[in-house]
């Protein structure tokens, strides 16, 4: 049996039985890789040498009795924003395109630790600026379910890495919707943590207030698994807060009888595709069946969360991509005699447009007059929309809603259009802009054979209530095991 | 509209960006329509809201003052466009 479509729950208990290697499976998902990686372009580099190594060491501590938990010989990826010392971590952009840290982030850190084998670095909207993985400078990823669609984004190689088999689970990272839009689009699981559970040490700063690394996989359970090896303080990053760090594994399993569920009424806007509406009501009646009680709930202000999110967003990357200057590291125009000039032209060839006309907006709505009209007033607008969240945790367990207003959309479609292609991530962001967590999980298919996803939100820290309800929701929908056609 | 070519041309200066004709063109059509869909926040009333700073409240943390070792010197010039084995090497600065 090939295993490159198993679970890491799977694989894990293979390797205790001793009925394969990490080496051998590594090894398998080089041949799928192999296989469909010229349709799908998940990856920006593989990692084959370290790999196999990091498979072999592995299969020797196993072989000693020393093998380190559920992770250890496990092949999964890793978003190309996050830092791999000694292999290159580009962001999707030209300016990074020879970049090779010196230092590995710390949720790659704990990967390591944790014993997994890191494949290669997946594919991304440039600095995670995009919903499609359209922008990044290293050519576009295609969606394993139908190629013409996007995968989404911006952690479009790590989702359709998953989706397509060619690695068991990976990390992604979600500012706006980055991770749980393309899980949704990819029919895998997606989790974005509460903001400050895992560290952002060696995460490629986008937008500092909103940014979190969280797992994407094949089921709920190599969610948990993954997120109890990348949560909890870091000394590096004093926005990681020191909640103790259950085994999230636990919650699977558990029965959500009793609990009170939030399906929140504006989330049900026009332009809502039918298909995603009825898969929404499909997880509500299962939900219902599982003994909670869903509730209408009131999320008054969700309609200006994509507004406000593209104040504060491109506001905090204006000045988080101010550093990339072409002193220190990356791309420099050549030839500069100026040293404004070459700020200017470095830039320039740098970025990609989404990147430069976000660093545009952002610029502009923190410069001298124009802070109080947008900058303070998203800033406002937030907090509203963290009490909203607030008030409606106070009298629900978890939140259940679309996770996308439409399914995967075409390559291109929205390309010429900024304005559209930011509102595909309207039921995601406001989750960022209340740093609480939310995980998407897939619910069924349209009749075209797309995949579609719901979404569930908790208050802050309460990833646990998540992983149970996620769980329980995925065996009650007992998704069938359909894959793509590749 | 909400943004000129000029203010677009000024902010591009701010941001250090070199954009050409073409760009300063598609760019004001665009941040005008992003900018006109934000006008959106100007409908909500904010009176007496304090806006969100933090995303997490408790997460502003202090650590002592311990002098540590930082990367060495061959690792930070490892990325460098252009250096002489002990600096960055830029274009003059002072005439």
């Amino acid at each position: 049996m090939e295993p490159y479509y198993l679970t890491v729950h799977e694989l894990e208990g293979l390797l205790r039985a001793g009925e394969t290697t990490s080496l051998s499976i590594t090894e398998a998902m080089f041949r799928r890789i192999d296989d469909v990686e010229e349709r799908i372009h998940s990856y920006i580099t593989l990692m084959k040498e370290t790999a196999l190594e990091a498979a072999s060491a592995s299969d020797q501590r196993r072989r000693e009795g020393a093998a380190r938990g559920p992770l250890d010989g496990i092949p999964v990826a890793v978003k190309d924003l996050i830092c791999t010392m000694g292999a290159p971590t580009t962001c999707g952009s030209r300016f990074l395109e020879r970049f090779v840290p010196p230092y590995d982030a710390t949720t790659v850190e704990k990967l390591r630790d944790a014993g997994a084998v890191i494949l290669g670095k997946t594919n991304m909207d440039e600095f995670a600026m995009g919903s499609s993985t359209e922008t990044s400078y290293f050519g576009v990823t295609r969606n394993p379910w139908d190629l013409e669609r996007v995968p989404g984004g911006s952690s479009g190689g790590s989702a359709s890495a998953v989706a397509a088999g060619e690695c068991i689970a990976s990390l992604g990272s979600d500012t706006g919707g980055s991770i749980r839009q393309p899980a949704a689009f990819c029919g895998v699981v997606g989790l974005k943590p509460t903001y400050g559970r895992v560290s952002r040490y060696g995460l490629v700063a986008f937008a500092s207030s909103l940014d979190q690394i969280g797992p994407l996989a094949r089921d709920v359970e190599d969610c948990a698994i993954l997120l109890t090896v990348i949560a909890g303080h870091d000394k590096r990053d004093s926005t990681s807060l020191s909640a103790p760090v259950p085994d999230y594994r636990d919650f699977v399993g558990r029965s959500i009888a009793g609990w009170t569920v939030g399906i929140p009424r504006e989330y049900f806007i026009e332009g809502i595709d039918p298909a995603v509406a009825a898969a929404v009501n499909r997880a509500v009646a299962a939900m219902k069946d599982l003994g909670a009680e869903c509730r209408e709930i009131s999320l008054p202000h969700t309609r200006y969360g994509i507004a406000a999110y593209y104040v504060i967003a491109p506001a905090e990357a204006s000045s988080n991509l101010a550093r990339y200057d072409g002193i220190r590291y990356g791309f420099r125009s050549p030839g500069e005699r100026e040293l404004l000039d070459l700020y200017r032209n470095t830039r320039a060839g740098g970025f990609g447009p989404e990147v430069k006309r976000r660093i545009m907006i952002g610029t502009y709505s923190l410069s001298s007059g124009y802070y109080e009209a947008y900058y303070k007033k998203a800033s406002q607008v937030r907090t509203l929309m963290k009490q909203d969240f607030d008030e409606a945790f106070a009298a629900c367990d978890v939140i259940l809603a679309p996770a996308t207003p439409t399914p995967p959309f075409r390559l291109g479609e929205k390309t010429d259009d900024p304005l559209q292609m930011y509102l595909s991530d309207v039921f995601a962001a406001p989750a960022n802009l209340a740093g609480i967590p939310g995980l998407s999980l897939p619910c069924g298919f349209t009749v075209n054979g797309l995949p579609l996803g719901v979404q569930l939100l908790a208050g802050h820290f309460e990833e646990g209530k998540l992983i149970q309800a996620a769980a329980a929701l995925e065996k009650a929908l007992s998704a069938e095991q359909r894959r793509p056609a590749l | 509209m909400k943004i000129t070519e000029d203010q677009v041309a000024h902010v591009a200066h701010l941001a250090r960006l070199n954009i050409d004709e073409k760009e300063r063109e598609v760019f004001t059509k665009q941040l005008d329509d992003i900018l006109l869909y934000i006008d959106m926040l100007n409908s909500v009333d904010t009176t007496d809201v304090a806006p969100m700073t933090h995303a997490m409240e408790g997460t502003e943390t202090f650590r002592e003052d311990v002098v540590r070792s930082s990367l060495p010197v061959d690792a930070a010039l490892a990325n460098a466009p252009d250096d002489d084995g002990a600096s960055f090497k830029v274009p003059k600065v002072i005439e």
